[in-house]
């Protein structure tokens, strides 16, 4: 009698655990590591060295992960929130971040695509960015939600044309910034041995944590994903929500766009954060979110998307290439959406109910 | 089996998890005739008319039909059609965006290829038969919804159906349109076709219809003749009240005398995109009234025109004496109106967030987007309602989708309660909960008035209406038709007047 | 009855009075391309005049009229495939393995084309037919599971030299009475390649079938209405997942098609070939929203597409990125005008649906 108790108690401490929606990445994460462990423990090493600047600079596996899975981190935030509210994705992200980088590099370095001088402060450079890819952001959210085509398709405009515009902007010339305080944002800022792209997304977490700490973004976009009857008829907008959420990825895509050209100092337009969509939408399943919209955990999603840069390390570790990389990634995606359609979970509940009837029929006898 | 039916259904039973739907009901249907199924929410009808047609399976009765022997098991849709029981639902479930031909003949007969010459003459001659006037090749969603409806009943009769089952098809047709169907429906009639007829226009009953089964909680109230049956009668029981039925349960509502001016809202000429006439209305200080009628008589499209909830294309608002706009539910909350859906699933209730964020939202939205409650807040907030108005939930954060019927209900008028309205409107807000949370709802309700909130209160029971409201506003068909009150507040005159016609 | 006729009609006033919806989206679409065509003869010179000019669109297109008709199969249904440009690149490059590195025949070429196709059709299907995933995420996947095997299968883009491929490769289809004289006075001839004449079976083909079986019309049923279409009894499951198979055959032949015309194996063929085939499905009069579009429509919309590619690059603008930017917004302005006929059909059927709706409950 006793031990029933405790079986059941002790299931409900585990059910409870795997029901937190963020058990989802941390077990994906935990998964990854003791596998690259048992493989090869020398996949954790970091080494302290020095750049050919000579500052000092931290390097291995674990320290290419939290660099280069940051723009994916920025990326996710905003993502989940379209998501959330709109019930789809906006696939046109990659082409962004080719725009707006086009257009950092742009205001850089003036007509001359290598000027021996930064043509303009670095700062404005940012800003004129954002205001752009905001304004494309703003064009995908108002195809969505005044002319309420599906998400995936109204973006697949922007996901066709960006990169052609990437290249317009730039006359189809590769700019070069010569400068090296612009290599800082990507790269590292001389004495500090950890890459600066992390510490823009640890920015970019703390400025979403006050957003949701002191704004009513959180509970307005759940409620309009969830229920847009019941949200209008509380006094809220759903359309200009939804609007919202995709300029705020537009937001989002200028950050991780003004990362991704400080890494080269240049632009390559059609290699550019080149199917990093795939990685976002990912990131957003994987953090547990309902890719159908609603509920939603955005430090899930970060944590899914470091995750994602953790398989994409251990992938190239294996020697993948990188054009082979989203084969695999496409069997996980399939995997996790396949996993989370309600008639597979019907399914596997009523499997799982019948193993423990048995179970129980046994245990009472 | 009778001789001259076309139907039988006896001791039909069918109970879904917590509700029994249908309790040892009975139904006749004979050829030709058209015989009106009646009753009012939960009444049942539903379930009977899905049964039938097997989209529900029954747990004990037994069917019978002309021409098979022994009593017929249904178990789908496809077996009805094939033992000539054909449908035709409320909404079209006919494709758009195919011809009307098409929609005839789709999914039907054995040919892998489509001969569209003869289809289409076929369909004409059809059509043509039953004096349905149009070309078989329009596509369908060009037509109006009237010729839509009748040619989803042409479909119905080309399958040889014998028995035709009519679920609401007016609810949206004008009166021309109205017509033209009665006229198909006669001619079938002729043809020796049973109809069954669900609707709730009593006007289309007395018009159309030969006999009249009357449902009531899940049992059979009885089967009437047309003539034998005024429409008092019919409305009385309906909603289960002897005419004579004398009983005052009022009490002491304090009433209003007609010189006191001083109204809280007032509207002139409201109308919205549904379809209601224009209407007048005010409410004052302290007062409860409501809108009474049958079910689709309008009276939650008046509501809703009130808060703003549907588009409203006309009409002038006071609130408090002053001239205001309100065009959405935002700009009736600023003025102090809350608003309680009838459809708690669809309008009410945000399924995965918390009891919590459930609670806070109206206000929350009302406050603003930049100030957001601390958690601390929010969660004294929903203690406060959860503690008020005893709501079971096993903590603030569960989320609302997992609490009963009655409790989602009570989370919502709690959202609406923080809010502090000056006007609260109530629509059904005693639907589908248990019967202690009912009486909860209604003390609540006069406690509120008393301390000088005004309500509108609108149910489907008019016991419930006469215990609290002190006015009541009449509809039928979308119409605003009387205005009760004092002694007039019995149930005979309210049944008179939602009756209207032939007393 | 003409009474009755006339109310109708002036209740439900339409843009071409009793056009349905498909036929008036289409000659929207054949119209255009008319005065395009026109415009491109007298603006731009007699270049557009001559038969070849036409042809060559053709010869360029056949794979992309071949992908669009299994997205507009699709696209009637409700659904989207953009897996396609994937596909095509996938089948180019195990067909060009094959061939040239374990000296294949052009038959086994073949038989792999379809193989892939039917594999992508059947899982893709299977997935969003019976599993009820959404159709973009799961095509989404495949896109890039289709693209990151033709890295895997091979790295490197190379040309295939096995000599019955390029032998079928390079035959040409004379037009007699079409060819030019050119400037030396030489007369040529006007010619089309093999795909044009599979990709043109594959229009009439498709079209019969959407037109004269009951199968065809079930894929418009049930883009139309679901709901309504399990009522009227059509196996709604069964319909999606044929045309989520038959797309995925015809990606396999286009893909072949498209390898016939590039004659190599590269990670990078067909870029965007998916959107491009969106693009023509919906300028050629196919809904996003399902149960609307022609494979005639289709065909004019892939021609639009080329035909103003020809124009933008004779204009001058030839650089690279002009090709996005026009597709792009072609598919805007004819998404907006979708977005507005569905809007404005809602708002015509509005006074008389929404009573209904707004009941909501019934008992």
């Amino acid at each position: 009698m006793q031990k029933k108790v405790g079986t059941a108690e002790k299931n409900s401490f585990l059910s409870a655990i795997i029901r937190k929606q963020i058990f989802i990445p941390i077990a994906a994460l935990i998964i990854l590591a003791i596998f690259n462990f048992i493989v090869d423990p020398s996949f954790f090493k970091i080494t302290l060295g020095h750049n050919s600047e000579g500052d000092p600079v931290l390097s291995g596996n674990l320290i290419s992960i939290i660099d280069y899975g940051s723009e994916l981190a920025i990326l996710a935030i905003g993502m989940t929130l379209v998501t959330a509210a709109s019930r789809g994705q906006d696939i046109s992200v990659g082409a962004a971040i080719a725009i707006s980088g086009s257009v950092v590099l742009r205001v850089l370095c003036g007509t001359n695509s290598h000027p021996e001088t930064l043509q303009a402060p670095i700062i404005a450079a940012f800003l004129v960015s954002c205001l752009v890819a905001m304004a494309f952001g703003a064009f995908n959210g108002a195809l969505v939600s005044v002319f309420k085509i599906q998400p995936m398709v109204a973006t697949l405009i922007l996901f066709t044309a960006g990169r052609s515009i990437a290249a317009w902007i730039n006359n189809n010339e590769l700019p070069v910034v010569s400068d090296r305080t612009f290599t800082y944002f990507g790269g590292y800022i001389p004495g500090i041995p950890i890459p600066t792209p992390f510490f823009i997304a640890i920015l970019c977490f703390i400025l979403t944590w006050l957003a949701l700490k002191f704004t009513n973004l959180g509970l307005y976009v759940q409620s309009v994903g969830i229920n847009e009857k019941t949200s209008r008829l509380n006094g809220l907008n759903p359309a200009l929500i939804k609007f919202v959420t995709y300029v705020i990825l537009g937001l989002c895509v200028a950050v991780a766009g003004f990362i991704k050209v400080s890494r080269l100092s240049t632009i390559n337009y059609s290699v550019v954060a080149k199917d990093i969509e795939m990685d976002a939408i990912l990131a957003v399943a994987l953090g547990g979110n309902s890719l159908s919209g609603g509920k939603f955990n955005i430090y899930a999603s970060i944590l899914g998307a470091y995750v994602i840069q953790f398989l994409t390390t251990t992938l190239y570790k294996f020697q993948v290439q990188a054009d082979a990389l989203p084969a695999y990634k496409a069997v996980v995606v399939i995997a996790l959406v396949i996993l989370s359609a309600p008639i597979v979970r019907e399914k596997l509940a009523a499997f799982f109910k019948k193993l423990r009837s048995p179970e129980k029929a046994e245990s009472k006898a | 089996m009778q001789e001259k039916s076309l139907l039988e259904m006896r001791g039909i039973y069918k109970s879904f998890p917590g509700v029994k739907a249908l309790r040892n009901v009975d139904f006749t249907l004979r050829g030709g005739e058209i015989h009106a199924l009646m009753g009012e929410n939960g009444a049942g009808k539903s379930t009977l008319i899905k049964v039938l047609t097997g989209v529900h399976i029954k747990d004990s009765g037994d069917i019978f039909i002309k021409g098979q022997n022994g009593p017929v098991q249904i178990h789908s849709p496809q077996e009805a059609q094939n033992l000539g029981i054909s449908t035709v639902y409320q909404e079209i479930s006919l494709c758009p965006n195919l011809s009307v031909a098409e929609n005839i003949f789709l999914g039907r007969g054995k040919s892998r290829l489509v001969n569209w010459r003869s289809m289409n003459k076929k369909a004409g001659e059809l059509l043509d038969s039953l004096g349905i006037a149009v070309k078989p090749t329009q596509q369908l969603a060009s037509c109006s919804i009237a010729v839509q409806q009748m040619v989803a009943i042409a479909r119905a009769v080309d399958m040889e159906c014998s028995v035709l089952i009519l679920d609401e098809p007016t609810s949206s047709l004008d009166e021309s349109e109205v017509a033209k169907l009665f006229k198909l429906m006669r001619q079938l009639k002729e043809r020796g076709v049973g109809i069954i007829f669900v609707t709730h226009f009593l006007d289309q009953v007395y018009e159309v219809c030969d006999s009249i089964t009357v449902l009531r909680d899940g049992q059979l109230v009885g089967e009437y003749e047309i003539e034998k049956l005024p429409r008092v009668q019919l409305v009385s029981k309906m909603l289960g009240k002897e005419l004579d039925d004398m009983a005052d349960i009022k009490n002491d509502i304090p009433t209003f005398s007609d010189k006191d001016k001083s109204f809280v809202y007032e509207a002139e000429g409201l109308c919205s995109s549904e379809g209601i006439k224009p209407f007048n209305f005010n409410i004052r200080k302290g007062e409860v009234n409501g809108f009474t009628g049958l079910l689709g008589s309008g009276r939650s499209e008046c509501v809703r025109a009130i808060f703003g909830a549907d588009k409203v294309t006309g009409g002038k608002v006071k609130v408090n004496g002053k001239e205001v706009k309100i065009s959405k539910p935002i700009d009736a909350m600023k003025n102090g109106i809350a608003y309680l859906p009838e459809d708690r699933k669809r309008d009410g209730i945000v399924g995965d967030l918390s009891v919590k964020d459930n609670i806070i939202l109206a206000l929350q939205v009302k406050k603003g987007f930049f100030k957001p409650f601390s958690k601390a807040e929010a969660v004294k907030f929903a203690e406060e309602y959860i503690k008020l108005l005893d709501i079971k939930t096993a903590s603030v954060n569960t989320p609302i989708k997992s609490l009963s019927g009655g409790n989602q209900q009570k989370v919502i008028l709690g959202r609406w309660l923080l809010t502090n309205p000056e006007y609260l409107i109530l629509d059904e807000p005693t639907r589908g909960i248990d019967v202690g949370t009912k009486v909860d709802i209604q003390k609540l309700v006069l406690k509120l008035a008393s301390e000088g909130m005004s309500i509108t209160f609108i149910s489907s029971e008019t016991d419930e209406m006469l215990r609290t409201c002190s006015r009541l506003l009449v509809m039928r068909d979308r119409k605003l038709v009387g205005e009760l009150t004092g002694d007039e507040l019995t149930q005979n005159t309210i049944m008179n007047t939602i009756a209207g016609g032939d007393r | 009855m003409p009474q009755t006729d006339m109310k109708n009609g002036a209740k439900h006033r339409r843009l071409l009075g009793g056009l349905s919806d498909t036929n008036l989206l289409m000659s929207i679409t054949i119209i255009v391309f008319i005065l395009m065509y026109a415009f491109a003869i007298f603006g731009l010179g007699a270049g557009f005049l001559k038969a070849q000019t036409f042809f060559n669109m053709l010869n360029a297109n056949a794979a992309l009229i071949i992908l669009a008709c299994g997205m507009t199969l699709v696209m009637i249904t409700g659904g989207i495939d953009i897996s396609l440009g994937g596909m095509a690149a996938l089948v180019s490059m195990c067909s060009a393995v094959y061939l040239d590195m374990h000296s294949g025949s052009v038959i086994g070429a073949v038989m792999i084309s379809l193989g892939i196709g039917l594999a992508f059709g059947i899982i893709q299907g299977f997935l969003v037919a019976y599993l009820d995933i959404q159709p973009f995420i799961v095509t989404l996947a495949g896109m890039f599971f289709a693209r990151g095997m033709t890295t895997i299968v091979n790295t490197n883009p190379f040309n295939v030299q096995n000599e019955a491929f390029v032998k079928l490769k390079e035959t040409r289809i004379i037009i007699p009475g079409m060819g030019s004289v050119n400037k030396r006075g030489d007369y040529i001839d006007a010619y089309i390649e093999i795909g044009v004449v599979i990709a043109l079976l594959i229009v009439v083909a498709l079209f019969l079938f959407l037109k004269w079986t009951k199968t065809g019309r079930s894929f418009y049923a049930v883009g139309g209405n679901r709901q309504s279409a399990l009522m009227l009894g059509i196996n709604v499951k069964r319909t999606t997942f044929l045309a989520y198979l038959m797309c995925g055959i015809l990606g396999g032949i286009g893909g072949f098609v498209y390898f016939m015309h590039v004659g190599s194996g590269s990670a990078s063929h067909a870029t965007g070939a998916e959107m491009n085939a969106i693009a023509s499905s919906i300028i050629g009069g196919t809904m996003l929203t399902g149960g609307v579009g022609n494979i005639i429509g289709t065909f004019f919309g892939v021609l639009s597409l080329a035909l103003i590619q020809n124009i933008v690059s004779s204009a001058g603008l030839d650089q690279a990125w002009w090709t996005g930017i026009t597709n792009a917004s072609m598919l805007c302005i004819f998404l907006v005008i979708q977005s507005i006929i569905i809007a404005r059909r809602k708002k015509e059927n509005l006074s008389a649906e929404k009573p209904a709706e707004a009941k909501g409950v019934k008992t």
